[in-house]
């Protein structure tokens, strides 16, 4: 691997690493604050699937990177700009629609694009992504009961549903924006053409939405974006206050 | 990947391979050892019955290189670097450290200096790994063991560990762990949790 090639892939795994450890912390925040037990248990366990998930990508981009840095160099010392994860992983986690809204658009996403990562040419991302789908599948059958009890519950739950969707109908088009990293990254067959995705995964939303009672945002022919470089909403700079406070404080701090 | 055609087996291949590393008389006084490393979260299970603990070798050079110490030529000797691989059950399975610091203190106060753990991930755990015995030491332990081995499908009828009934009802997908899920038994009525099949 030339050099140039490993700085590819080290980005790439970055984006990868970077998407899971924002929506982590986004779903923790729900840690004592569920609804209930049972889900309190269901979104933190999800949370250290995301978590655990980071850690992989962020271990191998250090191993590549070879100069020492260490999987909490990149979660911890890193600013907002230099995060490349997507604008959806980082809004505030809203209320309790929003929040399953937001991880049904990110499970389906997954376990179209994890199950696709599985046939890279670089054996180790491949092997992550054998982990992560089976994950993935047990996420979405989750998220997608939720939105089935939410949107045909009441009015109320209905009507937050709906709202979280059209509040999110912006965000989820950056996930599917493919751009010369991965372009030249899936030339070598080690990236995922994430556009081809966005049928799939069009028809999942909408049979899931179908079952659900809950109507397709309109058609928008416009996205949000920025996230992959770098250019983040407003919340991101709060998310990371409080995920980095401890490095931030006492560089190095280890227990 | 190698698959030697003179076996029929309705093993999947890794499972196969993990029998063969296990059945090696070579390296029976280390699976022996490691039988003390038990899950933190399950402690009635070991590493193998979990299926977490993948294989051990013994580093051929540096064995021979230690030969003339050796007082039984069959087993390895404490000088020879000792390989253990291990694969985690969820990415974020928080007792994966845990484990690797067991497997090494086990080991090195057994008098085994030379010892390292990998992490393999592929291909990726999976729960048709745990023997039937493990399957019933975790029943007998309160938590009713995985039903199926398909990763998507929905579980039909959960056995209650407590009273064998299998009318039982899901509470709740997740658990304690990310392994497990929480059932409640209709007959005893007592809630008990479920390894999920994955």
């Amino acid at each position: 691997m030339s050099e140039t090639e490993k700085d590819q892939l080290i980005q790439y795994l970055l984006r990868l690493a970077d998407d899971a450890l924002i929506i982590g912390q986004r779903l923790i925040e729900w840690s004592s604050n569920g609804p209930f037990l049972e889900e309190d248990l269901a979104i933190s366990n999800t949370s250290l699937d995301f978590i655990g998930r980071a850690r992989m990508f962020y271990g191998y981009a250090a191993e590549l990177s070879g100069d020492g840095k260490t999987e909490d160099d990149f979660a911890f010392t890193r600013d907002c700009r230099e995060f490349s994860n997507c604008l959806l992983y980082e809004l505030p986690r809203g209320d309790f629609a929003f929040t399953y809204a937001r991880q049904f658009f990110i499970d389906a996403f997954d376990c179209l694009f994890f199950n696709a990562l599985q046939s890279s040419s670089d054996e180790r991302l491949a092997a992550i992504a054998g982990k992560a789908i089976k994950e993935s599948q047990y996420h979405l059958r989750h998220s997608s009961q939720w939105l089935f009890r939410l949107g045909d519950g009441t009015e109320e739950s209905h009507r937050r549903l709906q709202r979280a969707i059209d509040e999110l109908a912006s965000f989820t088009g950056e996930l599917f924006d493919n751009d010369e990293l991965i372009e030249q990254l899936s030339a070598r067959g080690i990236a995922v053409d994430i556009a081809a995705l966005k049928p799939q995964w069009e028809a999942m939303v909408a049979d899931t939405f179908a079952k659900a009672k809950v109507a397709m945002p309109e058609q928008i022919e416009w996205h949000q974006s920025g996230g992959r470089n770098g250019l983040h909403t407003e919340h991101l700079g709060h998310l990371l206050s409080e995920l980095q406070f401890m490095q931030r404080a006492y560089p190095g701090l280890e227990w | 990947m190698s698959v030697d055609r003179d076996v029929i087996t309705l093993l999947d291949h890794e499972q196969w391979l993990r029998n063969q590393s296990y059945d090696d008389k070579q390296l029976a006084p280390l699976y022996q050892l490691l039988e003390q490393v038990k899950d933190p979260e399950i402690p009635a299970l070991s590493i193998w019955d979990m299926g977490i603990l993948r294989s051990v070798s013994i580093d051929q050079k540096n064995a021979e290189q230690c030969a003339d110490d050796m007082r039984q030529p069959s087993t390895a000797s404490t000088d020879a670097l000792i390989r253990v691989v291990i694969t985690p059950t969820y990415s974020g399975c928080p007792a994966m450290d845990l484990i690797r610091e067991d497997i090494l203190s086990v080991l090195n106060n057994a008098g085994y200096q030379h010892v390292e753990v990998e992490f393999k991930l592929s291909p990726a755990w999976t729960t048709s790994w745990m023997s039937e015995e493990a399957r019933a030491k975790m029943a007998a332990s309160g938590i009713a063991p995985p039903e199926t081995t398909s990763s998507d499908s929905q579980v039909i009828a959960v056995q209650c560990p407590l009273c064998g009934s299998r009318q039982t009802e899901l509470i709740s997908e997740f658990g304690s762990t990310a392994c497990k899920a929480l059932y409640r038994c209709q007959s005893c009525l007592e809630p008990f949790d479920y390894f999920k099949a994955f």
